[in-house]
């Protein structure tokens, strides 16, 4: 099999050699994306040769300054935006919050709906702006991750100031019907934000023919470096700044711009654009190897989120009687890199509030498995990983008290309903 | 994150399956974030001749049962009672603060599987429950 191989260097024999080269599969696109080669080439001579800062009347600043007009223009025409309506931002986290937050004050008070389900980046602003007197309506969805609309429509009251519904969910990739949603909002005067961190690049966006006001992008998730990201903000829709200082970015977002960053973000974007149409169908095929064969061999297995509406590098699973951060350990010491909603996993020992909207009880949310494919995948990759994960998923039900037993799982799961 | 004792007893946990006519049987859930343990266990005399788990839990909670039962094995009852949480996770050199909830369970489900040889009656059910 051609797998990407990682050798140690220090070993002696061939046969040594061979027995400590471990394959590595990275399938955890949704937590970060390897940086394109490209990008890097991109950002490096605004390290030492172009460092001026983009403020600067000389010519070191106009560099910088040409640099960052030109990343803008690339983060623009990925979601079919204008320059200006553009602004970096340190991430995803960042752009949700200036969002969020910068509509909240500058209407002083008021009512937002989101929906259960968003990023902890929109759902903690929404919790602490709660705490700040505004209110807050979190919707439901249902068993497969999707916002309805007509409830959109029916929590809208004359206080409403704002609705923010993520395009893509970043663990059970459901994609959401914005289009609907942005339609319902305009048509009640309401501005629409929208947190795309995951979306972009996978799934086409245009924020005119969508009638998006505001929409979160981070550079990570597509092959940009970390710590940066951008913030769309219509013409004529106005926030206030939650940082204060020399006025930069539109006095949006002060700070001396992370020129580096920034090219690389740009670039990125570009990539994502020219290469949409080949990365795409590459994904769906990829995923649509991932989850029928996974669901068809693997017994008791089912898949999370929507069966249609989802990303085209998303496959997650559950599986009954086993627990999420075992079977991640189990995976990692195969080589493969995934990803799970379970308690155990999670710093504060609770399951995925994703996996609880969607109706999963905790016992459920427990054998989740998060698979994000990525451009660098390939079929022997994925063909790898069909092959270790019913080994893995067997072992850890050989362990398990509950394989096979539904009446200690039915009981197990009343238990913890009484927690 | 975990110690390699550990990542060893997790990828090969020791006296792991379900046991043929144990002597007492004690299953007890993790409320903290929802792993269930089972512990069975073998007496001869007033001594542990053997003891088995199996476990649905994060792989903390696998090393921990595993660790329990070699801890166990052989010990007069009175013995293995005397094991605590503290006990297992040093064994295992240590646990991730978060994770010594995990060696908790393994120490109550050891206790139940007692309790339940004590009481003589349906052991799983006499000793089902949450600890603490
Ligand atoms: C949907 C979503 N929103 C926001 C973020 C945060 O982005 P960043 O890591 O750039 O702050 C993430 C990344 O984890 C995400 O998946
Ligand atoms: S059993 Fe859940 S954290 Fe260890």
């Amino acid at each position: 099999m051609n797998l990407r191989i990682i050798k140690d260097e220090k070993m002696g024999s061939v046969e040594e050699k061979m027995k400590s080269a471990k394959k590595r599969v990275y399938l955890d696109h949704a937590a970060t994306t390897p940086v394109d080669p490209a990008v890097v080439d991109a950002m490096l001579p605004y390290f030492t040769r172009f460092y001026g800062n983009a403020s600067s009347l000389h010519a070191y600043g106009r560099e910088a300054h040409n640099a960052m007009d030109e990343a803008r223009k690339n983060v623009a025409e990925l979601i079919n935006a204008e320059s200006d309506e553009i602004i970096f931002t340190a991430g995803g986290t960042e752009s949700d919050n200036i969002a969020i937050k910068g509509i909240a004050y500058k209407k002083k008070k008021g009512y937002i709906i989101t929906s259960s389900i968003e990023h902890p980046a929109v759902l903690e602003t929404c919790r602490a702006l709660e705490r700040e007197g505004f209110e807050v309506t979190y919707l439901p969805v249902d068993r497969f991750g999707t916002v309805y609309p007509s409830n959109v429509e029916s929590a809208i009251n004359d206080e409403t100031i704002l609705i923010s519904i993520m395009h893509a969910n970043n663990e059970i990739g459901t994609i959401q019907p914005i289009k609907e949603i942005a339609k319902i909002a305009s048509e009640s005067g309401i501005p629409f934000h929208t947190d795309a961190v995951q979306s972009a690049g996978k799934v086409p966006i245009d924020v005119r023919r969508m009638n998006i006001d505001l929409l979160s992008l981070s550079s990570h998730k597509i092959y940009g470096p970390k710590g940066v990201g951008a913030l769309y903000i219509r013409k004529g829709v106005r926030i206030e700044p939650i940082i204060h200082g020399g006025g930069h970015e539109r006095g949006l977002r002060s700070s001396t711009e992370n020129i580096p960053g920034i090219v690389g973000f740009g670039k990125a974007c570009e990539l994502a654009k020219k290469r949409m149409d080949k990365d795409v169908p590459h994904l769906f095929k990829l995923r649509d190897t991932l989850i029928p064969n996974t669901v068809n061999t693997i017994e008791e297995s089912y898949l999370n989120g929507h069966p249609k509406e989802r990303l085209p590098n998303n496959a997650h699973f559950r599986f009954t009687a086993i627990e999420g951060e075992s079977l991640i350990m189990s995976l990692d010491d195969e080589g493969i890199a995934a990803s799970t909603g379970s308690a155990c996993s999670s710093k504060k020992l609770e399951p995925s509030h994703v996996l609880m909207a969607i109706g999963l009880n905790e016992v459920e949310a427990h054998g989740s498995l998060r698979l994000t494919l990525g451009r660098e995948n390939t079929d022997e990759e994925v063909e790898y990983v069909l092959e270790v994960l019913p080994e893995v998923v067997e072992r850890l039900r050989e362990i398990s008290p509950l394989w096979k037993k539904e009446f200690e799982i039915e009981r197990w799961r009343k238990e913890m309903e009484k927690r | 994150m975990y110690s390699e004792k550990v990542m060893e007893l997790f990828k090969n946990p020791r006296n792991m399956g379900e046991m043929e006519n144990p002597d007492g049987v004690g299953t007890v859930g993790n409320p903290i974030c929802g792993d269930l343990m089972t512990i069975y266990i073998k007496v001869d005399g007033d001594r542990l001749k053997d003891v088995k788990f199996k476990t649905f839990g994060c792989a903390a909670a696998i090393a921990t049962s595993s660790m329990i039962t070699e801890l166990a094995k052989g010990k007069t009852i009175a013995d293995a009672l005397k094991i605590t949480r503290d006990d297992v996770a040093e064994e295992l050199d240590g646990l991730p603060p978060i994770k010594m909830h995990c060696s908790n369970l393994a120490a109550d489900g050891l206790h139940a599987a007692i309790e339940g040889y004590k009481r003589k009656c349906d052991v799983e059910r006499a000793s089902y429950g949450m600890p603490g």
